[in-house]
């Protein structure tokens, strides 16, 4: 998985603009992520590529990654399928679930949203 | 008390458990504030998970007295007086791989309670696991399943024998797989008069059950955060309840006098809870789309949920088995001060070099766990000091982690990696090891017409 050094400068921390909650079916992950600021939600939408959830994930190597857009609930529901190494039925890791993996989303660097990126 | 739930039309539905190692306390406070209010009330406890009915089902089978949630009577005596007489519905899943026994023990303490006239139903036909050894063998049964592993196997049922218990007057509905926002539904259906046959209220009923089936993961549970989103008295979240109009209009809220929160965001991340596809999501009652959902914070903990969407069932149930046959193994050793880090390193490829030569089919993970475990207090003075300077790395955890079908191979693991002690690097300490058998589930799809439930009077 990616790590935080790698921050770019002008980049910002997506927990900072963003909150989460990760559920188990499986493999399969999904995370639910939604704006603070509704504001916020177009450039959500825009760095949230299915590409680069699966970089991000890429330890993972997640089979398919789906991000479903909830426009009027400011988020975005992301799959990521076969993600779990085996998830509460056969994984060997401490966290069966991947319920920690919501805030592993939560900790990508991503170019300032337009709007805000002179207050930051 | 407001004006928004004082009529006698709007019904009013808690969750007093979301999964079987929630808090009883909580669920008798929501007992008492649902005592308060008018109109149709109902109370849910959601007590299993898939693996919890393989557990049961096991404990069934060394004690035909067993086989329901271990707590099940935890969450149950406490509020049942309030509940039976106030006429609230008690519903729960808690029945688990043998409903019927807990419904025996109930009796015996109804009576002894003096209780002898409160009903309980009991949900039957969701174990189908008397089918698998039946000629030939079920055409939904997946090919590569070992008949011999199989220690259960439920199909998830709909809320129609719930409406129909509530119907003919049960004051505790037993129930073991039923989909969990079932209970809701089978309680509004009942309450509110929705027709089965109507997608687009259904949808609103599965809606509330799906925002309530995790108690209270709605209601500030799992969503703190000291910096974005401090929850008011974290210690002491309150069960949520839901106030639904008789025209669908939904308000989540939860137990008076209690911590936790419900806003937009708390009730945002439990709507897409473990859901795939926004526009479809499948339960035993009808498909339910959240994709055009909107939710409105109206303050004072009520937000409302609004344009939940629905299609009619899907033809087919899906149905889960729990399985035997694999083994887990865990092993911890700590290290702490200086050069943790390195000699942690060094002692995972110890345990590395060690597992090759001894069991060499097996595939053990190594982690390193890197939080202050060892080197604070009981008032946590050192571990503060440690976070505020950020030196907080010279305490560290090396951490195996195994899956396997033999037993003994991860025994043995578990042995050697024990040997630390003594033959690893300097200073290692607070080894745990542990090997528990590892039930693993799988899902199979079975026609809704070959699956027939019903209910048992006690």
């Amino acid at each position: 998985m990616s790590c935080a050094a790698n921050a770019l400068s002008s980049s910002v921390l997506l927990a900072d603009y963003a909150h989460a909650r990760a559920g188990d079916k499986g493999n399969h992950l999904n995370i639910a992520v939604f704006v603070f600021e509704p504001g916020h939600y177009d450039w959500l939408v825009a760095m949230l590529t299915p590409e680069r959830v699966a970089d991000h994930f890429h330890a993972r190597r997640s089979s398919a990654v789906h991000c479903h857009a909830l426009p009027m609930l400011g988020g975005l529901n992301i799959v990521l399928e076969n993600v779990l190494e085996g998830g509460v039925n056969q994984s060997a890791g401490l966290d069966r679930h991947g319920k920690t993996l919501s805030y592993h989303l939560l900790g990508l660097y991503l170019p300032a949203p337009a709007a805000t990126s002179h207050q930051q | 008390m407001t004006d928004d739930h004082s009529d006698q039309t709007t019904l009013h539905i808690g969750y007093g458990a979301g999964f079987a190692g929630d808090r009883p306390q909580a669920a008798l406070a929501l007992a008492r504030d649902l005592a308060t209010r008018r109109g149709p009330r109902y109370l849910a406890l959601e007590l299993l998970a898939e693996r919890t009915l393989a557990q049961c089902q096991q404990r069934r089978h060394d004690d035909e007295t067993s086989g329901y949630a271990l707590r099940l009577f935890d969450f149950l005596e406490p509020i049942l007086p309030t509940c039976l007489a106030s006429g609230i519905p008690v519903i729960t899943n808690g029945g688990a791989a043998h409903p019927v026994a807990a419904a025996h023990r109930l009796r015996g303490w109804l009576d002894d309670q003096g209780f002898h006239n409160a009903r309980i139903a009991c949900v039957l036909g969701d174990d189908l696991v008397e089918q698998l050894g039946a000629l030939p063998t079920p055409d939904w049964l997946p090919e590569n399943v070992v008949l011999d592993e199989v220690v259960s196997c439920n199909v998830y049922i709909g809320a129609e024998q719930i409406q129909q218990a509530l119907e003919e007057g049960a004051d505790i509905v037993l129930c073991g797989r039923v989909a969990d926002p079932s209970m809701a539904v089978g309680a509004i259906r009942h309450g509110l008069g929705w027709s089965a046959e109507d997608p687009e209220l259904t949808a609103i009923a599965l809606a509330t059950g799906h925002l309530l089936e995790c108690c209270t993961q709605i209601t500030g549970g799992y969503f703190a955060d000291p910096i974005t989103n401090p929850v008011p008295d974290p210690a002491h979240p309150g069960c949520p309840i839901i106030e639904l109009g008789t025209e669908g209009q939904l308000i989540v809220t939860k137990t008076a006098s209690t911590g936790g929160m419900v806003s937009a965001r708390t009730v945002k991340e439990q709507l897409l809870y473990e859901i795939h596809d926004p526009a479809a999501y499948l339960t035993p009652d009808g498909v339910m789309d959240v994709s055009r959902a909107q939710v409105i914070d109206h303050g004072n903990n009520r937000v409302e949920v609004r344009d939940i969407h629905g299609y009619p069932p899907p033809a087919t149930l899906k149905g889960n088995l729990g399985l035997t046959g694999l083994w887990f193994g865990e092993a911890g050793i700590s290290y702490a001060g200086p050069r943790a880090l390195a000699r942690a390193q060094l002692a995972r490829e110890i345990v590395m070099t060690r597992a090759a030569e001894l069991t060499p089919n097996l595939a053990p993970r190594l982690d390193i766990v890197g939080v202050c475990s060892v080197l604070g207090d009981a008032g946590g003075e050192v571990i503060s000091q440690r976070l505020d300077t950020g030196d907080g790395v010279e305490d560290v955890r090396l951490r195996l982690g195994v899956v396997d079908r033999d037993r003994g191979a991860i025994q043995a693991l578990l042995d050697d990696f024990e040997s630390l002690y003594t033959n690893g690097p300097a200073g290692g300490g607070g080894i745990r090891t542990h090997l528990v058998e590892s039930l693993r589930t799988e899902d199979f799809m079975i026609d809704r017409h070959a699956v027939s439930t019903f209910l048992a009077w006690y």
